[in-house]
């Protein structure tokens, strides 16, 4: 006979209220595990997708996720000169924040260097890669953008040709993807007046020197398009992504690249670290901490509340000594409690966290690894928190029913 | 002429039980002498104090005695106040309890509060629940079989409460006070079912009591006294 079942068969509504309330402390202990999880996740996410070998980035930076980094746009053209280098690309990312329909959207705009580079590493879950040089957009599905949907960015309206899933910054804002040059026209996009501000300042300066007062035509220049101006280089980028050609040693290729004096170069992985180690360091390790306390707290509550039914129960333990029961009868009647309560508490913890979780801001990324982790944890917990009551009913003494 | 050791249900040879020592030093037994036969009811009456329940314990294998020794169907199971077996084991196969309280497991039906205790023994579930209902019939509350004991009167608990004392086929059934919490009516009953099981059952029975109106139904009566055993009294039978 299973005295631990019929114990809880009699008392269902408590049991199932107290299982209820261990099953939503752990899935604040799983959706710990998975906004940490996320948020790790997050922050390699795009050096994952974009699987660059070499990430060239400005000088003594930490490239362009830790700090800012700006290099020059024809760095790109000496890099894919470097022997051993397959192809590379100009990486541009910044962060912007914009109203839609009075709420605020804020995204980070990835350039892609168009047509090398149409997003064909997105994962899409619906639309098409960039087709054109310009005002086409590929947005992450958590921005509520549908496609075909048109938003004003700078001057330009760009219209959502794709949708992606699970794309987010280390911040934890959603992305999207437009091409470089468009991407670039987001980021250094300046009022009508301030671009009249900057022409007249030009000119100002051009009619200070001798060649813009003796050759109008400088003067000309200087208050015309700054795409006009010789002398002004396109805007500079975030970095430079490499590939390597295949059997070139990439350490060899970055130490070449490296010798020059404006740029830095990372590997794929020593980026990746400076992210996991830097950016999101402290999230992550505060978020660690809180998962250990609330899986220490869950602990303490769990052995109250098996403490408090292993209470209730005394007086029929001690009726069960007198029979003459065996210690391991007491023992099954609070372990198996405690298990059922732990199983059961998990179980409630996963449905709920599949309700959940999808609200929640940020990913929280429930992994395998972590639900097996969680579940030799609860494991755990049941059995420690059964000791507390197995200790107080072992004392108990059969002549306690006869006092 | 003395009763051969296989027809004694229990002989206890001078019991004696202190509490404490020095000036809070209690002698709750003074050397008790008890011999009880199979089939045999007995009362044991006495004031507070008297030392019944004290008695009841140390039979019971519950506490231990200060000094004495007693045998079980002619088996030693204490000796020189000291327990000469595993007396969880010993309990669990040769005796059976009833209080003033049933003492019901409450979230187990009558009839798994009965099968419980034989269970516990190492009886298969099936055999336990069908010798389970078989005592509830013979004690009258079959019908009562699947109901929890917060539904039942306080007669049909204690009946139920004789079942489970009765599902081991024990040698020796100790009840203290089992009669205090019913009705004189239904006391009566239950005094009355302990006499059907010790002369049908060839089960000893010990019971403590303060009720007098039943004396009737016992084969003797012992009155206890601080600690001491005083004499017999004349049952009716």
């Amino acid at each position: 006979m299973n005295l631990a079942l019929r114990d809880i068969r009699h008392n269902f509504g408590r049991f199932a209220l107290t299982a209820i309330g261990i099953g939503l402390l752990l899935m604040l202990v799983m959706g710990m595990g998975g906004i940490y999880r996320g948020l790790v996740d997050d922050a390699t996410l795009l050096v994952n997708r974009i699987n660059a070998d070499l990430w060239v980035v400005q000088k003594n930076t930490r490239g362009p996720f830790a700090e800012i980094s700006r290099i020059p746009a024809n760095a790109e053209d000496r890099v894919r000169a470097v022997p051993g280098v397959a192809s590379s690309n100009d990486f541009v990312s910044h962060t912007i924040q914009r109203e839609q329909a009075g709420r605020p959207l804020r995204m980070t705009v990835q350039g892609l260097s168009w047509p090398q580079d149409n997003g064909v590493w997105l994962p899409l879950i619906a639309g098409r890669r960039l087709e054109q040089s310009h005002f086409e957009l590929i947005a992450d599905k958590s921005l509520g953008l549908p496609l075909g949907h048109r938003i004003a960015l700078g001057k330009d309206t760009y219209t959502v040709v794709g949708l992606t899933r699970n794309m987010a910054s280390t911040s934890g804002d959603s992305m999207v993807f437009v091409t470089l040059a468009d991407s670039q026209a987001i980021q250094y996009d300046q009022s009508g007046e301030a671009v009249r501000l900057e022409r007249e300042a030009r000119k100002s300066r051009a009619s200070d020197f001798d060649p813009g007062r003796v050759q109008p035509e400088i003067l000309n220049r200087a208050v015309g398009p700054s795409s006009g101006i010789p002398a002004l280089g396109p805007p500079p980028v975030s970095a430079v992504l490499v590939k390597v050609t295949p059997g070139a040693d990439p350490a060899h290729v970055a130490a070449t690249i490296a010798s020059w004096p404006d740029v830095s170069v990372y590997t794929a992985d020593a980026q990746r670290q400076l992210l996991v180690s830097g950016m999101v360091d402290k999230s992550r390790r505060q978020l660690g901490l809180f998962r250990g306390l609330l899986s220490i707290v869950s602990a303490i509550i769990m052995s109250l509340i098996l403490y408090t039914l292993t209470l209730d129960k005394i007086h029929d333990i001690a009726v069960l000594k007198l029979m003459g029961a065996r210690n391991f009868v007491i023992i099954n009647l609070i372990l198996q409690q405690a298990l059922l309560l732990g199983a059961i508490g998990y179980g409630i913890a996963y449905v709920a966290g599949q309700w959940v979780f999808p609200v929640f801001p940020r990913r929280v990324l429930i992994v395998s690894e972590d639900l097996w982790l969680l579940a030799g944890i609860v494991l755990g917990i049941s059995i420690l928190a059964s000791l507390l009551g197995i200790w107080r009913a072992m004392k108990v003494q059969p002549n306690e029913v006869i006092a | 002429m003395a009763a051969a050791p296989e027809t004694l249900a229990v002989e206890a040879f001078g019991l004696t039980k202190v509490y404490g020592s020095g000036n809070t030093e209690v002698q709750a037994l003074r050397g008790v002498d008890l011999s009880l036969s199979r089939g045999e009811v007995i009362a044991l009456l006495g004031p507070s104090g008297a030392g019944k329940s004290t008695l009841l314990a140390i039979i019971g294998l519950v506490n231990a005695p200060t000094s004495g020794r007693i045998t079980m169907a002619g088996k030693p199971v204490v000796e020189d106040g000291r327990f000469a077996v595993n007396v969880r084991s010993f309990r669990r196969q040769h005796m059976g309890f009833v209080f003033q309280k049933a003492n019901l497991i409450p979230f187990m039906t009558a009839c798994e509060n009965v099968q419980v205790a034989m269970e516990i023994n190492g009886h298969s579930p099936r055999s336990a629940k069908r010798r389970a209902m078989e005592l509830l019939d013979y004690l009258g509350v079959a019908d009562r079989a699947d109901h929890y004991p917060s539904i039942l009167s306080g007669g049909q608990q204690q009946r139920v409460a004789v079942a489970r004392a009765l599902a081991n086929q024990p040698d020796l059934i100790l009840a203290d006070e089992p009669t205090a919490a019913l009705d004189s009516i239904r006391g009566r009953q239950v005094m009355e079912l302990f006499r059907k099981v010790a002369h049908e059952r060839q089960t000893g029975v010990i019971v403590v009591t303060h009720d007098h109106r039943a004396l009737d139904v016992f084969d003797r009566a012992l009155e206890m006294e601080d600690g001491l055993i005083l004499g017999k009294q004349a049952a009716a039978s």
